[in-house]
Parts: structure tokens; sequence; C-alpha cells
């Protein structure tokens, strides 16, 4: 199954507007999921019986750049019986200065390594996974201030009162 | 604070009476690094096991928004240090393949890419099977593999100039090429290695206490598994032939023999920590063939030639076109992935994400150690086989 039998088939599952828009430049091509179902999409995809993408390679956290406002998580799918490879994008617009962090829905039901890649996500980038089970942070120590991957992120410059050399 | 968080102090705030709180690390040999263990015991026995990961983050991901791509290399040596070779060459592999440079490789610099990852990898793998006999008590052959290992960091540090830390794939070439005698000195210490696997097989792996102490113990079934993103030796331990060399055939490993090996259980149930550990012995058998092979070509077909530069394809510039790419290899490890977001205006990525495969195979580990005994805790986890430089980077 490829690419384009991907598309037909989400579209005939979820209607046209589920998919957002697509990047077929470069190597890898990939679409963009209408950010709210996310987890239906991944879930159909892990078990239709065509697709079976059964292992999430990787999720990234995305910072789409300062002058622009928004924000995504990128799915690295993988299918073991079929030996394909499959890209989803989500992304929404967010405000940087707000406290309310930009929220997706989490895919830790569909494949259970997300519940880490998800924390991490959280812990670097700040973003919210609705419906997590433990979303702490998981590299940084818990009361650490802000979220070093956004590309507006100042250095810090100490840490409970021990100063940071660089 | 948020909520999670306050979930989390309200669990170990509030224990039944006869649990208590112990913490396995962040200093413990048996972790490998600076791992720490939050273990809820009811006696003996562990109800619940809450990782503490980060001691060794260095912003990895930080540091490659202001690097160029080649500036990167050095700091993927850090990520898995035991397997410094692997993580170079899936790193250029990818940058390559945006830069659309793959196809023009020399031949002859691709098996010495294959030849050093494949020494690499029985590095990796004995540290693995020696340490993972020390933490559970078998002292010899720990010595034995790091004897061994020791003439592998020899030789690498002879071709690149360092003994683990080695910067020697470069993106469209190598550093240099192997030093004169290279070939030799590597038949050599493959002849002499192949006798010391059998009789540390018959040490370790058929011992009856190292049996008894990892058969049926930290069984993984296949299905969690694949849930939790385990790959490399702990996914075919649990009897999945999936190997990412033969699957995206990158590299030459298609012109290349060699088995997948899996875990039979035959010592206990399929998937067991014995399985696991055998999969990595079955492993360094497999790995020799390759460079058996890689050698074989080396010295007659694609033989040292003074003309021959390893730098000759090494781009100018390495600016890739605009783009998205996510590159996997098979690491000692498992499946290592780096996604990389190209702007196509700078020679510094926008964006690096490193799929550890540590990070992956570990977070199986609250699921699989419930209810087992705290010391079999130690022998489940020195049997996922981890590197926190990678867990953590």
């Amino acid at each position: 199954m490829d690419f384009n039998d991907l598309k037909r088939l989400l579209i005939e599952k979820f209607g046209e507007e589920i998919i957002v828009s697509e990047q077929q430049e470069g190597l890898q091509p990939s679409l963009t999921i209408q950010s709210e179902r996310i987890a239906e999409v991944c879930l159909e995809l892990r078990d239709n019986e065509k697709t079976y993408f059964d292992f999430l390679s990787c999720l990234s956290g995305v910072d789409y750049g300062i002058e622009q406002q928004k924000i995504g998580v990128v799915y690295h799918l993988a299918s073991i019986p079929y030996k394909k490879q499959l890209t989803l994008k989500v992304e929404r617009e967010f405000d940087r200065n707000s406290p309310t962090l930009p929220s997706f829905p989490t895919v830790s039901n569909v494949w259970r390594t997300a519940d880490w890649h998800e924390r991490e996500a959280y812990d670097l980038l700040g973003i919210d996974f609705e419906g997590h089970p433990d979303l702490r942070r998981i590299l940084l120590p818990d009361d650490w201030e802000g979220y070093p991957l956004r590309k507006d992120y100042k250095t810090a410059t100490e840490y409970k009162g021990i100063k940071i050399d660089y | 604070m948020t909520t999670a968080l306050q979930k989390y102090y309200d669990k170990i705030n509030n224990l039944k009476s006869e649990e208590m709180i112990l913490n396995m690390g962040p200093q413990h040999p048996s972790t490998h690094g600076v791992l720490r263990l939050e273990l809820i015991t009811d006696g003996e026995i562990i109800v619940e096991v809450i990782p503490h990961l980060g001691y060794l983050h260095r912003c990895f991901e930080k540091h490659c928004e202001s690097l160029t791509y080649p500036q990167i290399i050095p700091y993927t040596d850090r990520m898995d240090y035991m397997a410094s070779m692997n993580n170079n060459h899936a790193f250029v592999m990818g940058v390559e393949r945006m830069l659309g440079i793959d196809k023009d490789i020399p031949r002859r610099v691709e098996y010495i890419r294959v030849l050093v990852c494949e020494l690499n990898r029985i590095a990796s793998h004995l540290i693995a099977i020696g340490t993972y006999g020390i933490d559970i008590g078998a002292f010899t052959p720990f010595m034995w593999c790091f004897r061994d290992r020791e003439h592998i960091m020899n030789m690498l540090e002879w071709a690149s100039g360092a003994r683990m830390l080695y910067n020697y794939l470069w993106v469209g070439g190598l550093f240099y090429d192997l030093p004169v005698g290279f070939e030799e000195r590597c038949k050599e210490f493959i002849d002499y290695f192949k006798p010391k696997m059998v009789e540390l097989n018959e040490l370790l792996t058929h011992n009856k206490i190292f049996i008894d102490r990892t058969a049926n113990v930290g069984i993984l079934p296949l299905d969690v598994a694949i849930s939790y993103g385990v790959s490399g030796p702990m996914l075919r331990a649990s009897g999945l032939k999936y190997d990412l060399r033969r699957v995206d055939e990158y590299s030459v490993y298609p012109e290349i023999e060699f088995d997948i090996p899996v875990g039979k259980g035959e010592m206990g149930s399929i998937g067991d920590c014995w399985d696991r550990y055998k999969v990595r012995v079955d492993e360094v058998e497999q790995s020799v063939k390759i460079i058996e092979q890689c050698l074989e070509r080396l010295t007659k077909e694609l033989k040292r030639d003074k003309e021959f530069d390893p730098r000759a394809k090494l781009p100018r510039k390495c600016t890739p076109k605009a783009q998205d790419f996510y590159v996997r290899a098979e690491n000692p490890k498992g499946e290592l992935g780096f996604y990389f977001m190209a702007d196509g205006k700078r020679e510094i990525p926008f964006r690096v994400k490193s799929r550890g495969p540590s990070f992956n195979n570990l977070s199986v580990l609250p699921e699989i150690s419930k209810g087992c005994m705290i010391a079999d805790l130690i022998a489940i986890l020195g049997s996922i086989d981890i590197v926190l430089g990678e867990v953590d980077r």
C-alpha cells in the first residue's frame, strides 16, 4: 500500500477534512492530520489489516520558529509486517507568552512507547498531551523553568542558586 | 505544581503500611551509569518501578541547533559511547541521503564503514555480556570480555586516533583510509577471537547458576515489546526476526551474508533474560562472519590503492535542500533514529531529534519488572543493556 492508497483510506474512513495538507517534496512524504483527531487516526492505522503500523519509531515535538506562532508534533510510524514507514504531523497555533500550553491528544494509549516520548516533548517543548497518564518532566528536574527546545528560550543562568557557567 | 506531579507525590507519600520505598541508584553499579530507579516494594517483591532519568542530559538536540552537520558527528559519538561508530554511521547516512550523495560513496569506503561498525558492535556486545555476568555475580567473564574488547579498542584507536569516541566516519567519506596493515591485524584478531567465544560459552552461557538466575525471568512478550517500541536484540529475543540491516538494506549489507538470531526460549520461555543474553552472543558470531566477508573484499577486489582518497567525495558545503528526513539504522542496542529538519538556507539543521534505542528499551522496564524480586530486577535491567549516554542524550 503506497502513500496515495493510505491517503484514500484515511479519507474514506474519516472524511475529506481529516488531511489538512500533505508534503510531497523531499524523500519522505508526510501527511498533516487534523490535530484533534490524531489519536483516532493512529488507532485506525495501527489496527487496520491493510496498514498495521504497529511500531512507533519516533515522536518529536517541533517549534516552527519565532516568526511563526506554530508548534507541532511529528510521528514516525513503522509497520513491521509490511516493512513500510509513514510520517504524520499535527500542528496548531499557539501563544508563546501564554501560561496555558498548546495541547494535542495523546497517542500513549495507541502505542505505549509514546508515553516517554510525549513526556520528553512536554519537558523540552512545553506541549501538553491531553489524556496522558503521567505527564511529568523526564530529562530535566521537576522544578526546571521554561522549555529549552523552544526557539525563544533564554538559557538559564542559575539553578537553585547555583550559577551555570558556559 | 502540575497535576501529574501532584499525583506522583501523592503516590509516594501515601503508601500502604506494608510497602516501602527503596532507591536504586543513581550510583548503583548495575545501573550502568547514572539511573535512579525508585522501587515501591512489598518485602522482597517489587510493586512498582519508577525510573528517574536525566542525570546525564547534555542537551544534544539543543546543541545541534547551533552546529553544522559535520560538527555534530562528534556529539553523536557521545550518545551511545559503547558503539560510537554505529552512531556516526546512522547520522552520516542520513545527511548523505538528504544531500543526495549516498549513491556516490566509493565502495571501499562503504566496506570500511561496515567493517568498523561491526567491530564496534562486537565491542558493545562484549560489554553487555561481561557486565551482565558481573551484575549477577560471575566475575571472570567480565575480565575475559574486557580483555578481548581492548583488542578492538586498540585497533579502532589505530584507525581513528581515539579509543572510544572516534569521529571517524564523515559525511561523504572517512577521516582517513585504514592504516597500512589493519586488514592483517584484523584477520589475526578474528582468528584469536573465535576460540575465545567458545570458551565464553562454556563458562557462562551454559552455566547452571547463570541459567537459574536468568531463565524465565523478566519475560517480555512480543506484543508488549512492539507496543513499547523495543528494538534490536531485545525485540529479536522476543522471537521476531526483525533487523534493520535486512529490512532497510542500507549500505552494503545486502551484499553480505549473515543470519538474524532470534530468541527460541531454549532454557525457559521466549523473551526471558537468558534469551536476550543469548541473542547478543549469537550476534557476535554473526558480526565475526560479516567482518570476515568485509576483509575478504577489502584485501581482494577493493584493495588498498595509493590513489584512493576517502575524502574525495566530501561535500564542500553541507546544505541539504529544505526537507524533513528520518533515518534509522541498526545499532547494537536497537533502532537508532535521527529526525532532521533542514530549512535549505543554512548549514545548520533547524531541528534534530534523536531516537535512542536505550531510551525506548528502558521504558519497558516498569512493565516487565512488576511483581518480581528485587534481585531479579538487576538481572532484568542488565539484560536490557542500556547506555545512559543515549537514554539521557
